[in-house]
């Protein structure tokens, strides 16, 4: 059992995340955004990374890179004509994943500061938010809080009186999934198809036009105003070491009431669930797995996830991982290998088909899963399947392999028997050899 | 410089090599199939997987990654070996497999390294893709279901011929290469992505079907098409070139060659001369070389020391010696090579030379172009001119705008520029560092003296570094220069001179109908102009039926080997000059062609050996015309520039349905 304390009220970074109160900006003003940014600013670039590094801050987009440590990749003294930039990763298309989109909904003037504040720790020129082509309603809101933001002198020249000057543009996508990945979303935000680049060399010395990049999640560019509000020792005391702080839970599936919900790292899933989901349908005798991160980490079963500590080792410990903490609940009248199979197709039609191993492998696999979801396959074609998954994982450039790759290993990990028991089932007790074409 | 050690080897690369370099350095092969050293690195094949210690735990691709000092690379472990075997079954799950029916066959890399780094069955259950062929114009056949993504005729169209032309469509396994709107690729260089396609999605439409490698004689021979002299492999069966591809030569055509080289080869077998004709009663009849030596003979002796030779653009230095050494026996001097009536001072075999060299194109960093159109004139030199562009030159222009597919300031239409350049340019020289000026044969009729004195004002020879350009485009023009095919006057010096008889070797660019040049002996392979204004035909041997040396636009003397043999009556043309020559009773001193090499090479050493010939600059004080004028391009249709390109059933269409819209349809498979 995790001794993680449930988030107390005061503890809340993101207070409007269910749009109860005025979105704009003189609503976030009554919140506490924009309280004095200048201040915030004025202690310096350096104390301001040191102070997210010291928060203990990992990425939110789903790799948990230490968000400090990665804005201290930045060039400190840009060179002339090589202005640095921040990218702002809004292009949230995981299944299972619906934060940025509340953030962005209700929160925007978060994100916002959040941009000027970390832009002016790297010190970038610019930010660009990448926000999903089909968050059209989101986009306006996001245009409409950065028109607000130019008109009260918090963007722009001298931006919120620091002496520093700052832009942020909203650039849409057009839809693609991959453009979540960071190097593709430099070359689609740059007019390219949207392709992952190779790496090295790394956005941080090369990236948007060949400048200095870091390209960050939404989630954790909106808390970094906060952290520095209220002290990087606040945030560290949250969850456990080297997980710490809160996060956002966005919990759907088979709950009684899904809902985005901001949580201290390492809860408990039983807490977690129960305290505002509303528990398990049916009860939690009725669980049958729980993919707790996003649609590319492994499912973990019932017994493994329901005392589980959510947080990235806690989950990493249980084969998965915590993604961006899209808890995708799934009770017993699941039909889980379909549910894999529906998201091997997800990855087969995301795709962006530049590298060999993804562009074949997710096809082969998906054809595979959707026999094996009908039983017509045999069963040495389920390790067929695992080898096929592990020649695509980590042979790619970018890490959709691996996320095409790792549902399908969880799969087999911990439902073999579910699937041969379709396939002996389809093809009677003996399964005849078919002949090869 | 790196030290790094592979596979226990320890091997020093020059910094910003790759892993792969080092690999191949350490002598290690590295399979691969989107790496292509001449374009930029996609990573995308996945193929050249190593492991690099130290670094993540999962291979990395070698193309990509660059080589760090004290690196350990792996590139035989079984974690190597399991990864590549596993990209190439993914390489090989979607693809057809047709290797029977596909004209890579034999010569595919797919085949190779599946045989070399494949598991050797197959284990895929599922149907396989299928992808609609495209249409990429005349040159380029597409079956592209057996396409392997690895875009290098996408990066190739976009870095090196500087046509976006070629893109990719679509997402995942759905991901289709095409031609823009599916129209025809219209650059020049199109032949060359069949070359860089790893596998038989792209392969030569004129060449389907036609041959496999293994059965193909393959010589070594040096291309005609224009003055650059591109190295070739002529691959031929039988009696017939089937197939011209470049071969690599760093200094002159790197790897690739136009699609003029690469396809006029079906023009060699047409229309060609293979026996000799006699005009009796105002018509060309058949006759037995005796038959037309004595004709040759009768002009011969009613012309006395009346006697003229008119090179054509594509024949070689041997020919012109042999040529010149028979008029010189009856006593004339009147030899000339610019058929179209150019004529430009000579004096100073270094003013009209390509100075820089074409490597050397690569390192200027201003250029000026006077009157050319180099995508035309000399396609593998525009490509340099890209490079150099790319590496932050800056292009001006004089002259009718074309489009040499990289940023050009164009100053006008008018050779009186020269005189009054802007002061814009006038800095950029300045500032140059290795500065160079390009005059095309259009500038040197009118522009000669005016483009000289910008040798001064340009400062365009520096320590190590002459930047005067002359660019020829006919690929006897430099050769025949040193064997003195010119007269002040170009061809009207010749008319004036009222010769009794001409001898045309594969002349077919002159104005026939202009200039009186007496009775007229075409000695040549094809039945072009020249042949059809001629009063006896010889039949002669095209340049991939003789040995022959040629030299190049820069002054680099190359040799090409016979690959076949002439059709027919036809015979090399140094041999018909020594036979005839006996006829005349002037026998000429060489019964050999080394023989003949070694009295050119007595006579004009700078054709001894092949290379680089050395030309010490000197410059001619020539008057700089003041006039103003227009300048015309000396190509009007880049696909039928000679006598073999216009009996090419290949290059004709091309030129139907590139340059003049012609549209065809195509026959459903």
């Amino acid at each position: 059992m995790s001794a993680i304390q449930p988030l107390a009220d005061k503890d809340r970074i993101f207070t409007n995340i269910y749009g109860f109160q005025d979105w704009k900006l003189a609503g976030a003003r009554a919140r506490g955004d924009w309280d004095d940014t200048k201040s915030l600013m004025a202690v310096g670039q350096d104390a301001i990374i040191d102070a997210i590094k010291a928060s203990g801050l990992r990425g939110r987009g789903g790799a948990g890179f230490p968000t400090g440590m990665k804005w201290s990749f930045m060039p400190k003294e840009p060179k002339p004509g090589k202005p640095s930039f921040l990218v702002i990763n809004a292009d949230e298309s995981e299944p299972g994943s619906c934060k940025d989109r509340e953030i962005i909904r209700h929160e925007p003037h978060k994100l916002i500061e959040g941009a000027l504040i970390a832009g002016f720790a790297m010190r970038a020129r610019a930010a660009y938010i990448y926000i999903r082509g089909e968050f059209i309603r989101e986009a306006e809101h996001l245009f409409a809080a950065v028109a607000e933001a130019y008109d009260a002198g918090l963007l722009g020249k001298n931006a919120a009186g620091s002496g520093y000057d700052f832009d942020v543009f909203v650039h849409r996508g057009a839809g693609a999934y991959i453009c979540g990945e960071e190097t593709a979303q430099i070359e689609s935000l740059e007019g390219k198809k949207g392709q992952p680049r190779l790496k090295p060399p790394f956005p941080a010395g090369a990236g948007l036009y060949g400048c200095p990049t870091t390209v960050n999640n939404v989630e954790s560019i909106a808390v970094a105003p906060t952290i520095l509000r209220r002290g990087a020792a606040w945030f560290a005391g949250i969850g456990r070491d080297k997980n710490q702080g809160t996060k956002l839970f966005q919990i759907s599936g088979h709950v009684n009431r899904p809902c985005v919900v901001e949580e201290a790292m390492g809860i408990s899933f039983r807490e977690l669930i129960d305290r505002h989901a509303g528990g398990i349908r049916g009860g939690w005798d009725n669980l049958l797995a729980v993919i707790p991160g996003g649609s590319s980490v492994p499912l973990v079963p019932a017994a493994q996830i329901m005392d589980a500590p959510m947080d990235f080792d806690g989950l990493r410990d249980l084969k998965s991982g915590l993604g961006t903490a899209a808890v995708i609940v799934m009770d017993k009248s699941t039909d889980i290998v379909r549910a894999i199979s529906r998201l091997s197709y997800f990855y087969k039609h995301e795709s962006c088909g530049q590298c060999t191993p993804c562009r074949e492998g997710t096809g082969w696999m998906w054809r595979v899963m959707e026999r094996l979801r009908e039983g017509n396959a045999q069963l040495h074609e389920i390790d067929l399947l695992e080898e096929v998954t592990r020649q695509v994982e980590g042979h790619t450039i970018c890490a959709l392999g691996d996320a095409a790759a790792w549902p399908i290993q969880g799969l087999i990990r911990h439902f073999r028997p579910e699937i041969e028991r379709r396939i002996v089932e389809k093809q009677g007790s003996a399964p005849l050899a078919v002949a090869a074409e | 410089m790196p030290t790094l050690t592979v596979d226990g080897i320890e091997v020093e690369v020059p910094a910003g090599a790759t892993v792969l370099q080092a690999c191949e350095a350490a002598g290690k092969e590295i399979p691969r199939f989107c790496y292509h050293e001449r374009l930029s690195i996609a990573g995308n094949c996945r193929m050249c997987l190593v492991e690099i210690a130290p670094g993540p735990p999962k291979p990395q691709a070698s193309c990509a990654m660059p080589a760090a000092d004290k690196m350990v690379v792996t590139t035989n472990s079984e974690k190597v070996r399991k990864a590549r075997e596993g990209v190439m079954e993914f390489l090989l799950i979607n693809h057809p497999l047709d290797c029977p029916i596909c004209d890579q066959g034999g010569e595919c890399d797919l085949q190779d390294q599946s045989i070399a780094y494949g598991k050797g069955h197959s284990r895929f259950a599922e149907n396989k893709r299928a992808v609609t062929d495209k249409y990429m114009g005349p040159i380029v056949k597409t079956i592209m279901t057996r396409c392997i993504q690895c875009t290098r005729c996408v990066r190739f169209a976009e870095e090196v011929a500087g046509m976006e032309e070629i893109g990719a469509l679509g997402r995942g396994e759905d991901m289709q290469i095409t031609s823009y709107l599916e129209r025809a690729v219209t650059s020049e260089l199109s032949g060359n992505v069949v070359d860089l396609c790893p596998v038989g999605a792209l392969t030569a439409k004129p060449y389907a079907f036609e041959a496999r490698p293994w059965e193909l004689r393959k010589t070594y021979a040096i291309d005609v098409m224009d003055a650059v002299g591109t190295n070739i492999r002529l691959d031929s069966r039988g009696r017939q070139v089937l197939r011209c591809v470049p071969r690599i030569n760093e200094d002159v055509n790197e790897e690739w060659a136009h699609d003029k080289t690469r396809h006029h080869v079906d023009g060699l077998v047409r229309r060609r001369l293979d026996r000799p004709f006699v005009r009796r009663e105002g018509r060309l009849v058949p006759a037995t070389w005796a038959e037309a030596f004595e004709s040759v003979k009768a002009a011969a002796e009613a012309a006395g020391d009346k006697v003229a030779v008119i090179a054509g653009d594509l024949v070689d230095a041997e020919t012109m010696y042999a040529a010149k050494l028979l008029a010189r026996s009856l006593g004339s001097d009147l030899l000339e090579g610019r058929q179209t009536g150019m004529a430009y001072d000579v004096s100073s075999l270094a003013a009209v030379n390509f100075n820089t060299t074409i490597a050397g194109v690569e390192t200027a960093d201003a250029i000026l172009i006077v009157g050319s159109n180099v995508r035309w004139e000399a396609a593998l030199v525009n490509t340099r001119i890209r490079k150099a562009v790319k590496a932050g030159a800056k292009v001006y222009a004089i002259g009718e705008e074309v489009d040499l597919t990289y940023p050009v300031e164009w100053l006008g239409n008018d050779i009186g520029l020269l005189g009054r350049l802007p002061q814009a340019l006038l800095d950029t020289f300045a500032d140059a560092k290795q500065p160079m000026l390009i005059v095309g044969g259009a500038a040197l009729k009118d522009g000669q003296g005016a483009s000289l004195a910008l040798v001064e004002t340009l400062g365009l020879i520096k320590d190590g570094w002459n930047g005067y350009n002359v660019l020829h485009f006919s690929a006897s023009r430099m050769a025949g220069l040193m064997l003195g095919y010119a007269q002040a006057g170009g061809i009207r010096s010749i008319a004036q001179a009222a010769p009794k008889l001409t001898f045309l070797l594969g002349a077919d660019e002159v104005d026939f109908a202009a200039h009186a040049l007496g009775t007229l002996v075409y000695v040549g392979h094809h039945g072009d102009k020249g042949a059809a204004a001629a009063d006896i035909v010889l039949p002669g041997a095209a340049y991939a039926e003789k040995s022959g040396t040629w030299v190049n636009l820069e002054g680099r003397v190359q040799r090409g080997d016979r690959a076949v043999f002439p059709p027919g009556d036809a015979r090399e043309d140094w041999a018909i000059f020594r036979a005839l020559s006996d006829v005349l009773g002037r026998t000429l001193p060489f019964d050999t062609l080394d023989a003949l090499r070694a009295a050119m090479a007595r006579d004009v050493p700078m054709l001894a050996e092949p290379g680089l010939a050395s030309i010490p600059w000197s410059a001619p004080a020539l008057p700089i015309s003041a006039e103003g004028g227009a300048l015309g391009l000396p190509i009007k249709d880049f696909y039928l520039t000679n006598a073999i390109c216009r009996a090419s059933p290949t290059m004709q269409r091309c030129s139907a349905e590139l340059l003049h819209g012609e549209t065809f349809a195509e026959a459903a498979e």
